[in-house]
């Protein structure tokens, strides 16, 4: 007897988890199956819509005026700049500490790296750190964590030509961590202030780390850290330590693991538990039943094959990170259902020779029909009730337009509102 | 001629190295000038096999016993240099059993131990051989790693006075009276380019003699001089696993052939080789069919290696030589000896030996019949002595000792630094810092990095090859801007310095997977990708492109917001 629902959601990225919160708020029974850890940890946290055109213009100011000149091909030109407006909507109602709503320009925030990118959404923990804001800021980073290098994004910056004075500075974070403890261990020694031992004294992590910036502050009207600044209590640990140094206190995101990624996860979970969603996490979609519409999925769960069925679904497995794409030596395929993936013949047409070139592989995907739904090589449609959302979809180079987040929710809610439209 | 001769070295490779350290051994006065950093040629691109000798037991016996005996000195003054893997060649039920005794055979004729073991056997020691392997000779092979053989070599030379110049091109051979006295010599001094000795520009290097050992390159050398140097370049591939697959060099017991042997180094395993014979040294098609030839072929010896993850293929080119009358069609006919060329007798040209042909394993013995070759050349009456006085960081090497509690790093990476590092790792790692990994897949710390940064400047490609950074599963996705980061920091160069390394390391990453793209790696890529592009728009860097105009995007949600809420998490 198989597991039913509505509406089946395979995957729990951005695209998925927005995908099943759209189709549960328009009233379908949804199911969400996701089989690995999501990519979001892989992800900064910044929800980006448009940064710079397919041919590289930018950054952009307004990247909802951008989106009617892109490529048909596009994911955006398949939903059209409203679905992306409402998209957004509900994202910023399901994750409420997120800022960057009351206006259509993009910000711009600084990278760890020591550049800055634009992006439409970014955390409330980042929002101190936007590089129109001309406050002058001191940059913090911590001996024993090489990922983020304050002297270095700070004279990068400076390099960029910011509006504001900016100064690094590397302090050893107060304790005795260990030299490689994972960004975890910070977060969590933050959230529950614990008691690190500084010169003999037992004294609150917080207190103590602000204690040690402080030092280096010289009137300063913001400072940034690196993203390690608390994970279940993110805000209250910016609070305190804004409190003790009398200036705003910000995040710079940094690579994986992403805690502005993981904490935008949990936000979004708690939203689909909110709305009714049943959620399996932990189990691949290894196969489905079904001819020109999908019948049923199998979840693969100790060995044994689990059947789900549903009316509609969304295939919302990732790109070729989260592996909704896959290749081999011979090809490049979607391995779940195969839906057609284009791709040269000739694996060396995959990539372009510069590192930053224009690589055929980054938009490989499925291409889709107006709804969303899969088409093969001859255009015609692969399952009637199968839609795709996010990065699975091809098209589009998320990483040098810097569309990703943006491209995965606009599509995941139109995915999803369509799928549960269908099933009344 | 002044009192010490002057002799100019031309080659940052093994053959180079080790003729420099030689010849500073025995008293001259040497530099040592090099197109790119030390192993950009043909040294940097190699399967790292140590030959026990067995490969050329058969056909080339001169040359396994060169091997034999090179192989046993290397071991001693490199230990740090080696992992005594061990290697098998292994017989499937297609290949030839007389082939297979001429071998064994062989080996015992030139010296080198050979035991026969059973299928059964040689899966108990690689689990992951194919089960139809019906038997193996188990023979003293193993794995070295030509960075810092090189490194080691060219640190040496340096003790004893020698001058080492990379990323110095020649430019011309000084040739006056019909006689090669010295060389011109470009520098590079640009960006992320480590110069000492003179800043830039074009430098004459007048010399007493010049030794060419710039093996696939000698051909261009000679042009300069005036000489003929017919160099038969032959390209092979090699393509790198994520993982060892095998912790033996597994050969294929059958005459020569592509695709014979896996080499484990360090965390990976090294899949080689092909045999094609090019015109050009620097400019050589780089063929898809290539890799998935060797993939294919080797995956009849080690199954597993059809669905491994490769994580990046190169090529390199062999510097094959052989004397004019010979003429052979087929370049795995061509010698794998080495020649020397004394121009006064060949050319009638004096100031000048050239070295070419050879295998790595041999280098050393080369370097010191040129040697042998110049002392007589100036009546300098010095025993060689590089086969008994170890190289830098091989003495008091200590794999066993545990450095966690020392120097607060989790053991295994203790472990791995202070291999790498032989007896240099108190030295480097003793330090009153923390001392973070930099580079995760690779176990390598921001000492290391400080270390090799001291010696090699701001090309963090010469510090990659001297600490393997950014060389394991995430080819840089993780490390190049901590690699970066530490050249801006303690490193004490300028941001503009580390982000044009920063860049050139990105490119070099980036040029040797293009040859792995698929599967995981393909995978792995774009991970890179959307890291260096989105999370760091390092594609779109503010500081390349035109200026951005702040004041026209979002200051901020707190411009607007008047409830004074700007919480959350």
């Amino acid at each position: 007897m198989a597991i039913e629902s509505d509406v089946l959601v395979v995957g729990g990225g951005l695209a998925g988890l927005t995908s099943a919160l759209a189709a549960a708020r328009a009233g379908a029974d949804t199911r969400l199956v996701s089989y690995k850890q999501s990519t979001l940890r892989h992800a900064s946290g910044l929800v980006d819509v448009l940064g710079y055109t397919p041919d590289g213009d930018g950054p952009l100011v307004d990247p909802f005026d951008a989106i009617p000149d892109l490529p048909e091909s596009h994911p955006y030109r398949t939903v059209g700049v409203e679905t992306v407006r409402e998209a957004l909507e509900l994202f910023d109602d399901a994750a409420p500490h997120y800022r960057g709503s009351h206006t259509d320009a993009n910000a711009l925030l600084p990278t760890h790296g020591g550049t800055v990118k634009p992006t439409a959404r970014y955390p409330a923990g980042a929002s101190a750190g936007v590089a129109s804001d001309d406050r002058d800021t001191l940059l913090v980073g911590f001996e024993a964590m090489p990922d983020f290098d304050a002297p270095q994004a700070t004279a990068h910056l400076d390099a960029a030509g910011v509006p504001f004075g900016v100064r690094g500075a590397t302090i050893r974070f107060p304790g005795d961590l260990r030299a490689d403890a994972k960004i975890t261990r910070y977060a969590k020694l933050l959230d529950t202030d614990g008691t690190v031992t500084v010169d003999g004294r037992d004294r609150p992590v917080r207190e103590a780390l602000a204690e040690r910036v402080k030092a280096e502050l010289d009137g300063e009207e913001r400072v940034g850290f690196p993203a390690i600044l608390g994970d279940d209590d993110a805000a209250g640990v910016r609070d305190a330590l804004a409190n003790d140094l009398g200036a705003a206190v910000f995040e710079v995101p940094m690579g994986p693991p992403s805690l502005p990624g993981l904490r935008l996860e949990d936000a979004l979970f708690d939203a689909l538990d909110d709305a009714g969603v049943s959620i399996e996490t932990g189990n691949p979609v290894v196969d489905y039943d079904g001819d020109d519409r999908v019948e049923q999925v199998y979840v693969e769960k100790n060995g044994a094959r689990i059947p789900n069925a549903a009316e509609q679904y969304v295939l919302a497995t990732g790109g070729l990170v989260g592996k909704g794409v896959e290749s081999d030596r011979e090809g490049v395929y979607e391995p779940i259902f195969d839906c057609h993936v284009a791709h040269a013949d000739d694996r060396y047409d995959w990539f372009a020779d510069d590192v930053f070139g224009d690589h055929q592989f980054a938009r490989f995907g499925v291409a889709t029909d107006d709804s969303l739904r899969p088409e093969a090589a001859d255009g015609s449609t692969e399952f009637e009730n199968l839609r795709a959302a996010g990065s699975v979809l091809g098209g589009y180079d998320f990483a040098a337009e810097k569309s990703g987040g943006g491209v995965s929710i606009a599509t995941g809610y139109a995915a999803g509102r369509r799928a549960a439209e269908e099933t009344q | 001629m002044a009192s010490v001769p002057h002799i100019a070295v031309v080659g940052g490779g093994s053959t180079g190295t080790g003729v420099a350290r030689d010849l500073a051994m025995r008293g001259f006065d040497v530099t040592l000038v090099e197109q790119g950093n030390l192993t950009h040629g043909t040294t940097g691109r190699m399967h790292g096999l140590l030959h026990s000798g067995g490969r050329y037991a058969v056909a080339d016996q001169a040359s396994a016993r060169e091997c034999i005996a090179e192989n046993r000195v290397l071991r001693d003054i490199a230990s740090h240099c080696v992992e005594e893997t061990g290697g098998l060649f292994v017989k499937r039920p297609e290949d030839s059993e007389q082939y297979f005794q001429e071998k064994l055979r062989g080996c015992e004729a030139c010296d080198i131990p050979a035991d026969v073991i059973s299928g059964e056997q040689a899966r108990e020691m690689e689990p992951h051989l194919a089960k139809d392997v019906e038997k193996a000779i188990v023979v003293p092979d193993g794995a070295v790693d030509p960075f810092r053989l090189v490194v080691a070599n060219a640190a040496s030379a340096q003790e004893h006075g020698a001058r080492i110049e990379t990323h110095s091109t020649v430019t011309d051979v000084l040739v006056e009276g019909g006689e090669v006295v010295g060389l011109e010599v470009e520098h590079d001094s640009g960006p992320g380019k480590h110069v000492h000795g003179t800043e830039g520009g074009i430098e004459e290097i007048r010399a007493d003699h010049v030794v060419n050992a710039t093996g696939a390159w000698a051909g261009r050398i000679g042009d300069m001089a005036g000489v003929d140097v017919a160099v038969r370049p032959s390209k092979g591939v090699m393509t790198v696993t994520n993982v060892r697959q095998v912790d033996t060099v597994v050969n294929r017991c059958r005459p020569k052939g592509d695709a014979d042997i896996v080499v484990p180094h360090e965390t990976t395993a090294i899949l080689g080789t092909t045999d094609v014979e090019v015109d050009d040294p620097e400019d050589y098609p780089e063929e898809q069919w290539e890799v998935d030839e060797l993939v294919d072929t080797l995956a009849e010896l080690v199954p597993m290696l059809a669905e491994a993850r490769t994580i990046r293929s190169f090529w390199g080119v062999r510097p094959l030589y052989e004397p004019p009358d010979v003429a052979s069609d087929d370049p795995t006919d061509i010698t794998r000896d080495f020649f020397l060329l004394d121009h006064v007798d060949r050319d009638d040209l004096p100031g000048m030996t050239t070295v070419v042909g050879g295998k790595f394993t041999t280098y050393r013995m080369m370097a010191e019949s040129v040697v042998d070759h110049v002392c007589e050349r100036f009546g300098v009456d010095a025993e060689c002595r590089t086969a008994d006085v170890p190289l830098p960081g091989s003495e008091e090497f200590s794999v066993l000792r545990d450095y966690m509690d020392e120097f607060g790093l989790r053991s295994p990476i203790g472990r791995r630094s202070v291999e790498r590092l032989g007896s240099r790792a108190d030295d480097v790692l003793a330090t009153e810092e923390p001392n973070p990994v930099v580079c995760e897949c690779e176990g390598v710390t921001r000492a290391e990095l400080q270390d090799a940064i001291g010696q090699s400047g701001s090309d963090l490609n010469a510090v990659r090859i001297r600490t393997r950074a950014s060389m394991g599963n995430c080819q840089g996705g993780f490390c190049a801007h901590r690699m970066a980061s530490e050249l801006h920091g303690d490193g004490g160069y300028d941001e503009a310095t580390a982000r044009r390394a920063w860049d050139d390391l990105l490119q070099e990453r980036w040029k040797g997977q293009r040859h792995a793209l698929w599967g995981e790696q393909l995978s792995q890529a774009m991970l890179n990708y959307a890291l260096h592009a989105t999370t760091q728009n390092r594609d779109n860097d503010p500081v390349d492109g035109d200026d951005v105009d702040f004041a026209a995007f979002d200051g901020g949600p707190e411009a607007v917001r008047t409830d004074g809420d700007n919480r959350g998490n």
